[in-house]
């Protein structure tokens, strides 16, 4: 049976079948085609998908930063615990320049990118940024507020913090920019923080310091965090769940071990036996998954996967939306293989 | 081998290009031309100059008057209406003007022009009037309007010297819509080829490019123009001293588009694309030929025509300052020099409207540069 | 196996930094390459792998002369024996030989002209090398193209119409068009995702099967590294650090900056969060390069002498070469054997 398990826990943030839809010249593109997932409170959830399977445009629409062209629909309901005000509240009501969303982007909901050259200004020095965050939403006190960023930079490991204060983002290498933006985006002690491929612009050893600094730090401050990227690697070693995006809907999730050691669906499969890992052997040949990801553009109701998919059934996955299944309490997934419905039908 | 019998069915396709518009198959060139269509105001630009050019190449078929034809009768005379309905209320199929009387202000006894409502003349079209040589070579006398004598006919009004307006107008666009044609030809020419000597080769030649350049960037422009315009001779023919100010302009100009060349071929040649042409042995001539022209081209189309609408103002400017062309010949900037009295302004207005049409040329050059310039790279996301 | 394709002996590559109060002073110039030596065997693929600013990709574009080493020498042996100073060759006697070694991007947006069909892209270096005629040079590039796992009916199409994956086959394609014996690989797959990564890399390594290839493949990514090479040269900073059969780096390390990067991989297994050595600091700024050996600054083993001299790359086991004073004393933690994983 399709059951969900009802976790006791209330979730922090809630989303509700998001939809995001683009107006494209030649159709209109569903870039996010029904999107469900909750977040825990100190937990991490990995959303985990290839280039252009919406992943971003999932993450960025939560704190309604995405570009105007994108129509965006369904709930992302908020819950904190520590202001009434702000609990229960569905995110994606608010206007997206208004008050109450800026109150909560950067204090209570932070954000990370992949690239931290961008998304700090040139013409301001790091420690001035920082700041400005922090004015705006924990204390009115400039000393204070300086006091502050220079203990979140201590705590993001950036040592020589009163010289590092007053420089410029240029005079960063790409690890500390990184760093510096972390520390930045946990200046006001958010409930939950996205990343957004945090890492991908990095080398692996710094790839490696970062990683570590994130965990530390949650431990430490006890945030959520929504961990955005293409590398399984990262997931295995961050993760506590695990939600896998193709082309635009969640196929499968489900926590962290069951990922790994008991995927499901077949695409979460393919990804797996492609990947090459250390330790595997030379000449082995990789399990590639066949075909390229198509374009969402005016689909039929249909298996996105379908067409590179192996264990395809037609007559079945081209022909009708996927409903999710529940594999077991956490387990769920987007697949005919595990349909009632579809058994319901042979029969 | 299950697949050959395939490829073999499948060869015509590849050797006939197929025809189809599939953005799949657009070459570049197609894709530019997609995009520059979504771009409103750059089609109705084009457009606009378009007219503007045919009028110019027709200028003394078009004009009713030429360029020496002037009547003391009629100095200052304001523009005619165009008028379907006489003074009686009839309806007349031909549009008509009526003829002018001089009559003296009660009040401060000065001399204007009122209609003549007696006389009545219907425009004519495809008449004989002046002689000239269609397009400069074949000899006629036919214009494309014109009124029965003794009735005149001036769209635009008269001049100080009773010569009509819009014939001058229609006249000095051909100078005027001319000269940044060639002179920007030129300085293209020449800024590509040193550009691209400049871009291509470095060292101590684009050095020196470079600083030719910027020396003559430094120079003060209208002194610089003062100076050589005072080289040129005072009496020489019309079409000498044209040449002479495109020569001038030309000089300047390549400067600028020298620059865009440069920076444009520095930036192609370490592409990877064009890296990899190099390594699969694909020699120099053909790399400059088929990887970097083809790359940069739309750029300098864009570059030229955001240059253009700078020499039509430095035509006029100089023109304005007496330095360019000189009266009977003339040019918008010839006519403005003409209207800068200041009582112009109060008293005849009409002889304002070259300004209006340098404005909307300038305008219209900008926007197509602009439409140009989001169609160049076709590729960007 | 045992015969050799290149020699390169002692390349040094520098780049002139414009400083910005060096008007008048000499500009000062970067070691990127410093002292690369190594033999390449006919059939083999050589990985070289390095952090960002290692310079693998200047290594990478010297080799195919896409770029000009300040010095040193690299021997291409001809099929027939011959020895040919590669980087010193001129004129039109070259081509013949600069045929044979051709190259791979990383990025397969930029690495193809946006303005010349998939066809004209694949068929360049084969008109600008061979007179062939157009039905000639049509059905090589039809049969390179099948071999590529291009479709054949596409080829008139621009690359904008193509994804990412078929855009690296496209390259290849072109890279394979004139059967050259070595293909050096930049990044070759870095920029694709993970499910066309896998389909690329098979290609590859079947290409190479079929036409006995060489590959110098240069990487980031030490997955993909061990999956796909017989040897391994890792660069630090313009020196090569280690260099060593694949099994034999994987397994035993002997330089510690090996050890660090194979143990920075996120593993895609939850399990094995394992005990990992996590370098501290980053990458010293090759323009100013530390004393001693170039790693000392981030290495847990250091002592004086690291500070002092810079180690020599040297043999320390067979076919295993590295530049460590304390390669032998060392006991450096490699991959564990493949993990037995669920799937």
């Amino acid at each position: 049976m399709t059951t969900q398990a009802a976790r006791t826990e209330q979730p922090l943030l809630s989303v509700q079948d998001l939809k995001i839809q683009i107006q494209m010249d030649n159709g209109v593109m569903h870039a996010v085609d029904g999107v469900d997932f909750d977040i825990y409170k100190g937990k991490t959830l990995g959303l985990v998908g290839e280039s252009g399977c919406g992943k971003s445009l999932t993450s960025r629409s939560i704190i309604s930063i995405n570009p105007k062209e994108c129509e965006t629909t369904g709930n992302i309901v908020y819950h904190s615990e520590s202001e009434k005000a702000l609990n229960n509240l569905n995110l994606l009501s608010l206007p997206p320049t208004g008050k109450k969303i800026r109150s909560i982007r950067g204090r209570k909901i932070a954000m990370i990118f992949q690239e931290p050259m961008t998304a700090f200004s040139p013409m301001y020095t790091i420690g001035n940024q920082i700041m400005e965050a922090i004015l705006i939403h924990r204390t009115k006190d400039k000393k204070e507020a300086k006091k502050i960023a220079l203990e979140m930079l201590a705590k993001v490991g950036i040592s020589d913090q009163e010289k590092r204060f007053d420089q410029y983002p240029h005079e960063f290498s790409g690890g500390m920019r990184q760093r510096a933006m972390i520390s930045m985006a946990l200046s006001c002690n958010p409930e939950l923080l996205i990343a957004d491929e945090p890492t991908t612009a990095l080398d692996v050893t710094i790839q490696a310091q970062v990683l570590e600094l994130m965990r530390e730090l949650q431990k430490e401050l006890g945030m959520a965090i929504l961990l955005v990227t293409h590398d399984l690697g990262i997931i295995a070693q961050m993760c506590d769940e695990v939600a896998v995006m193709y082309l635009g809907k969640i196929v499968e999730q489900a926590p962290v071990k069951e990922i790994f050691y008991n995927p499901k669906h077949p695409y979460t499969k393919g990804l797996l036996k492609s990947m090459p890992r250390l330790g595997g052997t030379k000449s082995k040949r990789l399990d590639s998954i066949e075909g390229s990801v198509p374009m969402p553009i005016d689909m039929p109701p249909m298996c996105g996967f379908y067409e590179r998919c192996k264990d395809r059934i037609e007559g079945v996955c081209n022909t009708k939306a996927v409903p999710k299944t529940y594999i077991s309490d956490q387990h769920s997934v987007r697949c005919f293989l595990y349909s009632d419905q579809l058994e319901g039908e042979a029969q | 081998m299950k697949t050959l019998p395939v490829f073999k069915r499948q060869k015509p396709a590849v050797i006939s290009p197929a025809k189809t518009k599939d953005a799949n198959y657009s070459s570049q060139w197609r894709l530019i031309y997609l995009k520059f269509k979504k771009h409103k105001l750059a089609r109705i630009s084009l457009v606009i100059l378009a007219v503007l050019y045919t009028v110019a190449l027709f200028a003394q078929f078009i004009a009713p008057y030429g360029l020496q034809s002037y009547d003391s009768k009629y100095v200052n005379a304001p523009p005619m209406g165009l008028h379907f309905i006489d003074a009686d209320g009839k309806f007349h199929f031909k549009p008509f003007v009526y003829g002018l009387k001089s009559e003296r202000d009660p009040e401060t006894m000065r001399k204007m022009f009122v209609a003549d409502t007696e006389n009545r003349y219907p425009i004519q079209f495809f008449v004989r009037g002046e002689e000239y040589k269609f397009l400069g070579l074949i000899p006629t006398s036919l214009h494309l309007l014109g009124v029965e004598e003794p009735g005149r006919i001036f769209l635009l009004g008269t001049d100080g010297m009773g010569r009509d307006m819009f014939s001058r107008i229609v006249l000095g666009s051909q100078v005027s819509l001319s000269i940044p044609l060639v002179g920007v030809g030129i300085s293209f020419v020449i800024g590509l080829f040193l550009g691209g000597i400049s871009g291509y080769f470095g060292g101590w030649m684009d050095s020196v490019i470079q600083r030719i350049i910027e020396i003559i960037r430094s120079f003060p422009t209208l002194p610089l123009w003062m100076a050589l315009s005072a080289a040129i001779p005072p009496r020489i023919p019309v079409v000498t001293m044209y040449l002479y100010i495109v020569i001038i302009f030309a000089f300047i100009g390549w400067t600028d588009l020298a620059r865009v060349v440069r920076g444009k071929f520095i930036s192609l040649k370490n592409e990877d694309y064009v890296v990899a042409a190099k390594i699969a042995g694909v020699s120099d001539g053909k790399i400059i030929v088929k990887h970097l022209l083809p790359g940069f081209i739309s750029y300098l189309v864009v570059a030229t025509t955001l240059a253009i609408p700078g020499m039509i103002l430095a035509e006029t400017a100089m023109s304005f300052l007496g330095l360019g062309i000189r009266s009977p010949a003339t040019s918008w900037g010839v006519l403005l020099q003409e209207a800068q009295k200041i009582e112009n302004v109060a008293l005849y207005p009409w002889k304002l409207f070259p300004l209006g049409i340098v404005i909307l040329t300038v305008l219209t050059y900008n926007f197509l540069g602009d439409g140009l310039r989001d169609a160049a790279d076709p590729y960007k996301k | 196996m045992t015969k050799k394709i290149l020699n390169v002996e002692n390349i040094n590559k520098y780049f002139q930094v414009k400083s910005k109060k060096a008007l008048f002073r000499k500009p000062a110039s970067v070691h990127v390459l410093n002292d690369i030596s190594f033999e390449l065997l006919e059939g083999e693929t050589l990985s070289i792998v390095g952090e960002s600013g290692c310079g693998k990709t200047t290594l990478g574009r010297c080799l195919v002369r896409g770029m000009d080493a300040s010095s040193g020498n690299v021997y291409y042996h001809t099929e027939d024996g011959q020895q040919i100073d590669f980087l010193k060759l001129k004129g039109k006697h070259s081509k013949q030989y600069r045929r044979n070694i051709q190259m791979i991007f990383q990025d397969p947006y930029s690495s193809l002209s946006p303005r010349m069909s998939v066809f004209d892209i694949i068929a360049e270096p084969l008109i600008a090398n061979f007179k062939l005629s157009k039905s000639e040079v049509e059905q090589k590039v039809m049969e390179i193209a099948e071999k590529t796992g291009l479709n054949v009916n596409y080829l008139q199409r621009y690359p904008h119409a193509f994804s990412g994956g078929q855009r690296q086959r496209i390259a290849i394609a072109r890279a394979l068009i004139m059967r050259p014996r070595l293909i050096v690989c930049d990044e070759a797959v870095s920029a694709l995702d993970v499910s066309i990564q896998a389909q690329i890399i098979n290609l590859l390594k079947d290409l190479q099967e079929q036409f006995q290839i060489t590959y110098i493949f240069i990487s980031h990514d030490l997955s993909i590294v061990q999956n796909i090479s017989d040897r391994v040269a890792v660069m630090h900073l313009g020196k090569i650090v280690e260099l060593a059969t694949t099994e034999s780096l994987f397994s035993s390390p002997k330089h510690p900056y090996t050890e660090a990067l194979m143990s920075a991989v996120p593993q895609p297994d939850p399990e094995l969060k394992k005990s990992r050595i996590i370098l501290e600091g980053e990458m010293p700024n090759p323009a100013n390069p530390p004393s001693g050996c170039h790693f000392h600054p981030r290495c847990a083993y250091k002592t004086e002498k690291c500070v002092q001299q810079a180690p020599e790359l040297r043999q320390v086991a067979d076919n295993h070469f590295t530049a460590c004073h304390y390669a032998e004393e060392l006991n450096l933690q490699g991959v564990q054997d493949e993990t037995a994983s669920a799937i």
